[in-house]
């Protein structure tokens, strides 16, 4: 069994796993943070999609071990304090980025990570980052459509779908 | 997964030393290992990490002009930091895996693997890239040894990997639809004194150099300098993705299409 301590959405945390424990699950068992989502447990579908030290990574292929001494974000960080969505959440509300809701805490990480890289991204750059993300209601298009809107860009021309 | 210890070093010398024991592995990225070991492929006693080594992180130029990669630095790293100076090796690793797979996945453990659909093999086959670890020197020639087989020695750790800069390179991949490693891909890089092209994807004995094309892209750097050359579609890889004739005639396609970017 390994010591561990990260901080996760800025509270320190500390733990005990043992070597094979993933990240993801650390954070759902241990943390009972179960915002994060375990799909295909293979890195194929990008459900488990957390920040660690301000990148994107699948945390169903990362071990927890790893993780020690990291700054972690997860989906329960996203919104403020109070509860207020932040502009991206508030964009897949709003633009219906989700359907059944499986994939979008693994959508809106890796939407935030690529507009902390690219802010004002093309529709097909979106499209291109989303490569590793598999929603399997969506069609993908009002996902599109909301990390758009949410990086200030006009999606009026987009038509509903 | 079963169960095995854990251990992250901080220097190269801590790690050869964790590794001595019996059925210790070494972990990089994990982007291949870990689900490996899910599926039950592989029962290390032991992982040792390299994550935590600084000496194998980060990019730098040596004096013989040479791009000096730290084994232990990801994908994505090397997409952003390599993109002025070898913009067809930056493009290479900007289009492995996706964003959150190339922020961990590293050249090292890539190279370490050396499965035959990866990417990096041809970059470094091409480049005539040497392969530094923790006891000695390999040349790219020398160190691929055929479908995840390397030069590698038991313990042996790749802590570093220099790549000459080309005038100018391309690689392009034909993408297996859904788990987009390459099904085929071609690297092409144009030196003073001749042109190298390595293929990944397509041999059964892994990456592979194709010396016909490149005696005729060395007299004559252009598309058409291929016309008329094949490779036989023997030894070439036949699953349910593609033939081995349909992976032979794509090595010749993707070969002209990047004598053409990189022209």
């Amino acid at each position: 069994m390994t010591e561990i301590q990260m901080t996760v959405n800025g509270k320190a945390v500390r733990g005990t796993v043992e070597g094979r424990t993933l990240l993801v699950n650390f954070l759902r068992e241990d943390l009972r943070l179960t915002g994060t989502h375990v799909g295909c447990d293979t890195s194929q579908c990008g459900a488990c999609t957390v920040h660690v030290n301000g990148v994107s990574v699948k945390a169903c292929t990362m071990l927890a071990a790893e993780a020690d001494g990291a700054d972690v974000r997860t989906i329960e960080g996203m919104a403020a304090a109070d509860g207020t969505l932040s502009n991206l959440q508030q964009a897949f509300q709003d633009h219906h980025g989700l359907q059944c809701g499986f994939c979008t805490p693994g959508m809106v990480m890796t939407a935030a990570a690529l507009l902390k890289e690219n802010p004002k991204p093309t529709e097909a750059e979106v499209r291109q980052y989303l490569e590793g993300n598999i929603c399997r209601c969506t069609g993908y298009h009002n996902i599109v459509k909301a990390i758009l809107a949410a990086s200030g860009q006009d999606v009026s021309a987009i038509a509903a779908e | 997964m079963y169960a095995f210890d854990f251990e992250k070093p901080s220097s190269i010398a801590e790690a050869v030393a964790a590794l001595k024991d019996e059925d210790a592995q070494a972990l990089s990225g994990g982007q291949t290992l870990l689900p490996t070991l899910k599926q039950r492929l592989a029962s290390p006693s032991k992982l040792v990490s390299l994550g935590g080594i600084a000496e194998m992180q980060g990019i730098c130029h040596n004096d013989a002009g040479q791009i000096c990669i730290g084994a232990a630095t990801p994908h994505a790293r090397v997409a952003a930091e390599v993109a002025a100076n070898y913009p067809a090796l930056a493009a290479l690793a900007g289009g492995i895996g996706d964003p959150a797979v190339r922020n961990r996945g590293t050249i090292g453990g890539s190279l370490a693997n050396n499965d035959p659909s990866a990417c990096y093999p041809s970059a470094a086959l091409a480049s005539g890239a040497v392969i530094v670890t923790n006891a000695r020197q390999i040349a790219a020639d020398d160190y691929f040894q055929g479908m995840f087989a390397t030069a590698l020695e038991e313990g042996e750790i790749i802590t570093e990997v220099r790549f000459p800069v080309p005038q100018s390179a391309a690689y392009v991949k034909f993408e297996q639809p859904a788990s987009r490693f390459a099904l085929v891909g071609v690297f092409v890089a144009r030196f003073a004194d001749g042109v190298r092209v390595a293929v990944t994807g397509a041999s059964e004995n892994g990456v592979f150099r194709w010396a016909e094309a490149e005696a005729a892209l060395s007299a004559n750097f252009a598309a058409d300098a291929l016309d008329g050359l094949a490779l036989p579609a023997d030894g070439m890889i036949a699953d349910l993705h593609g033939s081995a004739a349909y992976r032979a005639h794509l090595v010749g396609v993707l070969t002209k299409r990047a004598v053409t970017n990189a022209a």
